[in-house]
C-alpha cells in the first residue's frame, strides 16, 4: 500500500514547533536514516511517510500533488496559488508562525494612511516623476490582487528576496509589502503599515493537496491525524 | 482554438488574408511588429496588473522582456522608431500572435495565444471621421470574412470628462472621478465621500495638523511639516520629497475645508452613468443632460451625434447599436470613444473585436506629446470559430 506523504519544513525554528505540535497531539515525529537526510516517519503511524522539505517550497509540492499533506505558512499557499481554493483544503490553524503580510509606506508619508490616499498619491507621483511608485516584495501574487481589488494600477513591482524592509530608505522602491509579526523591523526602518493594508493574516497550517493521489485508505489516515490534532 | 493541425492554420491563415485585404485596400500599410517586447513598455503604460496575464521572462542579460499580449503597443512603438517625433500621420494594419495567461485555463475562446488582425490610425486630427471609419472598416473585414448578426456596442469616454468639466466642483476632484472611473464601485464610494465632505475620515490629530497648513505659502507650509514630522521622531525618508509631501497634504486640506460636492451633482453625475440606450436613442437622453450642464458637454453631445452620422454614412447599420455609458470602464488606455463587436452566441465577455481612441498611448511609449490615435483589433480565432458554428 502506498503512504502518505507529509512534508515538514526541513529546519529552524518552524521544524521545531512543527514537531512540538505533533508531540502535543501524540505523534512523534524522527528523521530516518542519515540526521542530514530528508526522510522522516511518526512512530505511531507506520502509514505516514514524512518529507522534509524547504519551508519556501511546500506550497509548490502541495499543488502538485507530490505530497498528501503539508505544514505550511497560509501566505505561502496564496502566493504560488492563483486557484487555491481549488487546489487545496486548508486543514487546520496551528497556532504558530503567525505574521502579517502588510502594505508599509514610509513613517514621513503623512499625507498616506489608506489604500485610497496611496492611490491619489500613486497618480501625482507618476506625473511628477515620470514612472510608476515601485514595490518592493516577495509577494508578488499577493500584492497583485489586493492592489488590484483596491483599485490601484499605477505602480510597478520591484522583487525583493531579502531586506525587504530597507528598500524605501536604500531609495530602490517607495514603498514595500511584506511579513511582519511584531511590526519593529519595519518601525526601526522608518516605515508604517496602512490603517487598511493588512493583506493577509497569515499563520502556519495543515494542508491538504486536493490532487495527490488520495485513496479510501490514505484519506481515512488524514482523518485520523485530524482527530489527534482535535483531541 | 488554437490552429495546431495544418487544416485549422490554413483555415485562419484563408480568413487573416480576407481580413487584410480589406485593411490594405483602406490604405493601411501592413506591419509585423516583434513577437517579443521590452515588458516595461507593457507594465509602465498598463500597469503591473497587466503582469499577471502576461508571459514576462528575463533574457540572459538580465533585461526583462514579454510576449507581446496585445499588439498596439508594439504598433506604436514602431511608429516612433520610424518617425521618433511622430510628425506625420499614419496608418497600419497587422495580423499577428499575442499571448495572454488565462488565469482560469484556457480554452476556445480564451486561448491564451491567439492570432489579433488589427489597424490603427495615428495623428489624424479628424476625430470623429476616423473614428467611423475604423469602425465601418472593421464591420466590412468582419463581413468579408462571413460574419453576419453582430451587435456594436459604443461607449465615449469623452462625454464623461466633459460632463465633469462642466459641473462645478475643485479640479483635483475631477481628476479623481476620472481616475476612478474605471472601478464603480470605488467611483461610487468616491462620490460618497466627495458628498460628505472629504474631512471626516481623518483622524483627528492628522486633521488638526492639516488645518493648520496654509497652501498660500509654500515654504511655510514645508516649515511646519518639517517641524511635525520632527516633533513626532520621524525621520524624512525615501524618493518622495517634504516638498511633495506637503503638496499632497495642502491639497488634503484644500479638500476638507472646501464645501461638499451637492447630492444634486452627484445625482446628476449617477443619472449620466446609468445612461444605457440605442445609440441614437441615447442623442435625446444626452442632450438632456447637457442642457442642464455647462457648454463642454453639449460640446461633447454633438461630437457624438456627429459621429453617429458618420458612421451612418460610412453604412454602419446603428439602428441596432447599443450606447452605454458605463462601456470602457474597463480598458483604463481608452480616452475617448471606444467600441465592441458582440455575438449573440459568444456572449458579451468574448467580443469578435474592439478597440476605441487612446491619444496618450503615443507619448506613453515615447512620443514628445499626445498624438490622435485610434485602433481596432479582431479576435480571428474566435471570429473563424464563430462563423464555422462551433463556438459554444
Amino acid at each position: 500500500m502506498s503512504k502518505l506523504v507529509l512534508a515538514v519544513p526541513s529546519k529552524g525554528r518552524l521544524m521545531e514547533q512543527c514537531s512540538d505540535m505533533l508531540a502535543r497531539a501524540g505523534l512523534s515525529l524522527r528523521k530516518t536514516g542519515h540526521v542530514r537526510g530528508y526522510r522522516g516517519e511518526i512512530a505511531e503511524l507506520p502509514e505516514v511517510e514524512v518529507a522534509f522539505i524547504s519551508a519556501s517550497e511546500i506550497a509548490t509540492y502541495l499543488k502538485n500533488g507530490r505530497v498528501h499533506l503539508g505544514i505550511t505558512g497560509e501566505d505561502l499557499v496564496r502566493e504560488q496559488m492563483s486557484d487555491a481554493e481549488t487546489r487545496v483544503a486548508l486543514e487546520r490553524k496551528l497556532g504558530f508562525g503567525q505574521a502579517d503580510v502588510v502594505v508599509a509606506v514610509p513613517a514621513c508619508w503623512i499625507d498616506v494612511s489608506t489604500m485610497a490616499e496611496l492611490d491619489e498619491v500613486s497618480a501625482v507621483f507618476r506625473r511628477e516623476h515620470g514612472r510608476p511608485l515601485r514595490v518592493a516584495t516577495k509577494y508578488l501574487n499577493l500584492t497583485r490582487r489586493y492592489f488590484t481589488s483596491k483599485g490601484l494600477s499605477n505602480y510597478r513591482i520591484v522583487e525583493s528576496l531579502g531586506a525587504t524592509e530597507g528598500t524605501p530608505a536604500a531609495g530602490t522602491a517607495e514603498l514595500i509589502v511584506d511579513i511582519t509579526s511584531t511590526g519593529e523591523t519595519l518601525r526601526a526602518n522608518g516605515l508604517r503599515i496602512l490603517d487598511d493594508g493588512v493583506i493577509l493574516r497569515s499563520q502556519a497550517n495543515l494542508v491538504a493537496s486536493n490532487v495527490a493521489p488520495w485513496t479510501p485508505a490514505l484519506q481515512a489516515i488524514r482523518n485520523g491525524i485530524l482527530a489527534r490534532l482535535d483531541a | 482554438m488554437v490552429a495546431e493541425t495544418a487544416k485549422a492554420f490554413a483555415a485562419l491563415e484563408r480568413q487573416a488574408h480576407v481580413i487584410m485585404s480589406a485593411f490594405i485596400a483602406a490604405g493601411h500599410e501592413a506591419v509585423s511588429p516583434a513577437v517579443i517586447q521590452p515588458a516595461h513598455y507593457f507594465l509602465d503604460v498598463i500597469g503591473e496588473s497587466l503582469r499577471a496575464r502576461t508571459y514576462v521572462f528575463t533574457d540572459p542579460d538580465g533585461d526583462e522582456l514579454c510576449l507581446r499580449p496585445d499588439l498596439t503597443v508594439p504598433a506604436c512603438r514602431l511608429h516612433l522608431e520610424r518617425d521618433a517625433e511622430a510628425k506625420l500621420p499614419a496608418k497600419y494594419c497587422y495580423n499577428g500572435a499575442a499571448f495572454r495567461f488565462q488565469p482560469q485555463g484556457s480554452d476556445s475562446t480564451h486561448p491564451r495565444e491567439f492570432r489579433q488582425a488589427g489597424i490603427e490610425n495615428f495623428g489624424d486630427t479628424a476625430r470623429e471621421a476616423a473614428e467611423a471609419e475604423t469602425v465601418a472598416l472593421i464591420l466590412s473585414a468582419l463581413k468579408a470574412a462571413g460574419l453576419a448578426g453582430e451587435q456594436l456596442r459604443i461607449g465615449d469616454l469623452g462625454l464623461f470628462r466633459a460632463l465633469l468639466k462642466s459641473v462645478a466642483m475643485p479640479e483635483r476632484w475631477r481628476q479623481l472621478l476620472m481616475h476612478r472611473f474605471w472601478r464603480p464601485d470605488a467611483f461610487r464610494a468616491e462620490l460618497k465621500r466627495l458628498v460628505s465632505g472629504t474631512g471626516q475620515a481623518l483622524d483627528p490629530k492628522r486633521r488638526a495638523f492639516i488645518a493648520t497648513l496654509d497652501a498660500g505659502d509654500k515654504e511655510a507650509a514645508q516649515a511646519d511639516v518639517a517641524a511635525y514630522l520632527d516633533a513626532n521622531q520621524i525621520e524624512l525618508t525615501g524618493t518622495r520629497s517634504l516638498a511633495e509631501i506637503t503638496e499632497s497634504l495642502t491639497w488634503i486640506a484644500a479638500d476638507a475645508k472646501a464645501p461638499p460636492l451637492s447630492r444634486d451633482v452627484a445625482a446628476f453625475i449617477e443619472s449620466y452613468v446609468a445612461v444605457r440606450a440605442p445609440a441614437r436613442d441615447a442623442v435625446a437622453l444626452l442632450r438632456d443632460i447637457a442642457g442642464r450642464a455647462g457648454p463642454e458637454m453639449a460640446q461633447a453631445v454633438a461630437a457624438y451625434e456627429d459621429r453617429l452620422t458618420l458612421l451612418e454614412a460610412a453604412g454602419v447599420d446603428i439602428k441596432s447599436a447599443e450606447f452605454s455609458a458605463e462601456f470602457g470602464r474597463n480598458l483604463e488606455y481608452y480616452t475617448g470613444f471606444v467600441f465592441e463587436i458582440v455575438l449573440p452566441q459568444l456572449g458579451r465577455a468574448s467580443p469578435v473585436a474592439g478597440g476605441g481612441r487612446y491619444d496618450r498611448l503615443l507619448r506613453q511609449v515615447g512620443a514628445p506629446r499626445d498624438i490622435p490615435a485610434v485602433g481596432a483589433a479582431i479576435h480571428t480565432e474566435r471570429l473563424l470559430a464563430a462563423i464555422n458554428g462551433d463556438a459554444a
